[in-house]
């Protein structure tokens, strides 16, 4: 299928979202839609399946002009839209989500599941999935929802798919199953819309890209055209120098150490410590444990054996409280549904952690609240239109950054972030590092959990890898390499 | 960014009909019933109509607290039969009114930590939690009376002050009324408890992570609304000068509706305590009103469930 989108403009309300887009997919190609958020990707792939409506532009699919009411017309005409969230019912079986809504039924009206079977498994074989279809979906992994998404799409016969983030929550075994899957398809001629803010990926995969900034787009070329910094270049608008900004903390003493912890079936023997001052990057697959050892850490749930020293004093941590009390934060990887209270204000949010501090004789003194946040705001260069601004309203970047302050908030001496720059575009996502810079130069011990590589690679001073529960390898910088910390974290040495 | 304008422009419509939505409501009902009977407005029936609001308000004000995590509290009734009873007994047996009331309120406190402690300990819903102790609560009251009324508490004036007494010219329910919701509007809106409660209904696993101690508050909720209660029936006690096995019946649904109408969300994290004092002054005048216009109690419950469905519906179009 060949589309093309002319000078598409788009307001909402008074707000120009798209000001004369033009964007074209050709048959079998695999094309990257870049920009920061906000810059009117999803939008623009909106119109082209019809939930909104364009202002001004012509839509031109196989030399026709088309126009689709809503998303169900366009996948009627075979495009699809994979999610960033996933649409999986988890009480339901693999099966039954593969045919939600367009079930098949017999002559008596009732569900005919021989040929829907036979469908799905044909489906699966033709992308290589062995997931059990009568499983229940909630039991499959993020990567297989997403395959299941995609077979979904498939199911409708789809010519175009556009994928919106589709690796965000995928490890690389996983990603790398979905490159095959793409490539296949590809050979198949359907086209694929491919969103995502990892660079490295649309050099692995794709055939052409297009930038978009706040609303135009900048170029379209042969992804053998460019590179990392044009492209970066052309979304941003400006020269981003270098992606991860050196810093300049001295690292001294120890300030977090944890001994032999055990956790029955998630992670057994685990050893590391954190000095002041310095990042220390874990590295694994999603499900090694990673996650899982910081959450006990931080006293979400419990350990089982184990010691934790804090500045060399033993402590316990049995909840959140206790660990704050020992001045560690946590960063959760999942900051709409662990981190932040979507409907309460930056200031609100902001000073979660820490209300007692506001309240010396039990009401809250907004003045010196107010005070605290707004010095916040500035120092983490929060792009908000007030503290009062609800929280759900920002960017991803933004977000990210309110739920650090909170634990600035606590005068921390430990800080984990577990995934900090998922979904963060690649603007916002330096000034997280640096803001991570800035936090050690002022001795801060800081964790970083993260399924980037590039990112382990260029921000951590000590990296441990993690893989099935038991640490796999310690590296220095200096002798860490992508391929040295895959070899560990997929069981080699 | 351009599309934060439009969404917190929507945000700031939604907080100002949160805001004044169930106020206008109330005052188109106060000039409709006016309107329809002129002596709906004389100060003897609105002091009336004070004193009849003051009980259904209190149970609301806990209410507020309990919806605002996300939670609901059934039992309330129960609780007030439970306390009330034990409150008069304690009168009979010719205790100092006063204690009487606050052994009562502690009862009603007790009580309500029970509901606490199986939502958090016990991991249960709190609907099915309080569905459980609505039942064991009126039960328990009824093996306590025998199944009979209390009555013939005597003519302590310190008791029946509380009910039936004056403060300036005004009904001491509602005077109880307004003060227990000055310090409670204060606690939700001016201290980390209030800030918390908004946070725990907002998102639970957030707090948690933000070291709020999720648990501790919600039996402090539940405990609060038992209290009110608890006080609540002692007023009602007062007033009747005995007390029922079978007082606070159905209560709870005039509260849920009184928080409902006030503009909080059922699922927690939103709402305002002066939206459900509007929304239990609109229940209060709706049952005033309605007598007064002569019409029957039958039709009267059609048209409170009526208003309280429009005032939903309402409040769906705007989010």
């Amino acid at each position: 299928m060949h589309i093309k989108m002319n000078d598409i403009y788009k307001s909402f309300g008074a707000n120009r979202v798209l000001t004369g887009v033009d964007f074209e997919l050709l048959d079998g190609e695999v094309h990257a839609l870049m920009g920061e958020n906000g810059a009117g990707k999803s939008t623009l792939m909106n119109i082209l399946i019809g939930l909104h409506k364009k202002d001004q532009g012509t839509i031109v699919i196989d030399g026709k002009e088309t126009y689709f009411n809503n998303p169900r017309e366009a996948e009627n005409f075979g495009i699809a839209f994979i999610h960033q969230e996933l649409n999986i019912w988890g009480d339901m079986t693999v099966i039954e989500n593969l045919f939600i809504g367009k079930e098949l039924s017999t002559s008596f009206g009732l569900l005919n599941t021989k040929e829907m079977r036979r469908l799905a498994t044909e489906q699966f074989e033709r992308l290589a999935l062995s997931i059990p279809l009568n499983q229940e979906a909630g039991l499959c992994s993020v990567g297989e929802k997403q395959m299941i998404e995609i077979a979904k799409a498939l199911m409708t016969s789809a010519k175009v798919i556009v994928m919106d983030e589709p690796t965000a929550a995928l490890t690389e075994r996983e990603i790398q199953k979905l490159f095959e899957v793409i490539n296949k398809l590809r050979k198949e001629g359907v086209s694929i819309v491919y969103i995502s803010h990892r660079m490295e990926e649309i050099f692995a995969i794709c055939d052409r890209i297009t930038v978009m900034r706040d609303g135009k787009t900048v170029d379209t070329q042969p992804i053998s055209e460019t590179n990392f910094d044009d492209v970066v270049r052309k979304m941003v608008g400006r020269e981003l120098t270098d992606r991860f900004p050196t810093s300049n903390a001295k690292t001294s003493d120890i300030v977090l150490e944890v001994k032999q912890a055990s956790k029955r079936g998630q992670f057994k023997n685990v050893n590391f410590f954190v000095r002041s001052g310095e990042i220390v990057g874990f590295s694994g697959l999603m499900g090694s444990g990673r996650t899982e050892i910081m959450r006990t850490l931080f006293g979400i749930d419990s350990l089982d054996e184990g010691d934790i020293l804090v500045k060399g004093k033993k402590v316990v941590i049995r909840n959140p409280n206790d660990a704050m009390k020992a001045g560690i934060g946590f960063v959760t990887e999942d900051r709409k549904d662990e981190g932040l209270v979507l409907d309460f204000s930056v200031r609100d949010n902001m000073v979660l952690t820490n209300l007692y501090s506001f309240a010396p004789k039990g009401i809250i003194n907004n003045k010196k609240e107010q005070q605290f946040v707004d010095v916040l705001i500035q120092r983490l260069h929060i792009k908000t239109q007030s503290s009062s601004t609800i929280v759900r309203n920002l960017s991803g970047g933004n977000q990210q950054k309110v739920v650090i302050a909170k634990w600035i908030a606590i005068g921390l001496s430990v800080l984990i972030l577990d995934e900090p720059t998922r979904g963060v575009d690649v603007g916002a996502k330096r000034e997280i590092y640096q803001l991570m810079n800035e936090l050690a130069e002022r001795g801060v011990a800081i964790i970083m959990v993260s399924s980037e590589l590039p990112e382990v690679l260029g921000m951590s001073d000590r990296i441990y890898v993690v893989h099935e529960g038991k640490i796999s390898g310690e590296l220095t910088k200096a002798e860490a390499t992508q391929e040295h910390i895959m070899r560990l974290a997929t069981g080699g040495q | 960014m351009a599309t934060i304008d439009k969404t917190s422009k929507g945000a700031r419509l939604g907080q100002f009909t949160q805001k004044l939505g169930a106020l206008l409501g109330l005052i188109i009902l106060i000039i409709v019933v006016t309107a329809l009977n002129p002596s709906f407005i004389e100060p003897l029936n609105i002091l009336n109509l004070l004193r009849q609001v003051a009980i259904n308000a209190l149970i609301s004000f806990g209410m507020t607290f309990v919806i605002l995590t996300g939670g609901i509290d059934l039992s309330v009734g129960s609780i007030l039969a439970l306390s009330s009873a034990v409150t008069a007994n304690l009168l009979l047996s010719g205790i100092n009114p006063i204690i009487a009331i606050v052994l009562g309120c502690l009862l009603g406190g007790v009580l309500g930590s029970i509901n606490g402690l199986l939502i958090t300990k016990g991991r249960m819903a709190p609907f099915i939690a309080t569905l459980a102790t609505m039942t064991i609560f009126r039960g328990l009251t009824l093996v306590y009376t025998k199944g009979n009324p209390i009555t013939g508490l005597g003519n302590q004036a310190s008791f029946q002050f509380l009910g039936r007494g004056y403060l300036l010219g005004i009904p001491v329910p509602a005077v109880t009324m307004v003060i227990v919701f000055v310090i409670l509007w204060i606690v939700l809106h001016k201290t980390p408890f209030g800030r918390k409660t908004y946070a725990i209904g907002g998102n639970e696993k957030a707090s948690i992570i933000s070291g709020i101690k999720v648990d501790r508050v919600k039996i402090m909720i539940y405990s609060l609304i038992g209290m009110l209660s608890a006080l609540a029936g002692a007023i009602l006690t007062s007033r009747l000068n005995s007390a029922q096995p079978t007082a606070g019946q159905s209560y709870e649904l005039d509260a849920i509706a009184a928080v409902v109408l006030g503009g909080t969300s059922l699922t927690g994290g939103r709402g305002r305590i002066v939206g459900t004092l509007i929304g239990a002054l609109i229940i209060g005048i709706l049952n005033n009103g309605l007598n007064l216009l002569g019409v029957s109690s039958f039709y009267q419950m059609v048209v409170k469930g009526i208003v309280i469905a429009i005032a939903v519906l309402l409040d769906r179009k705007k989010t």
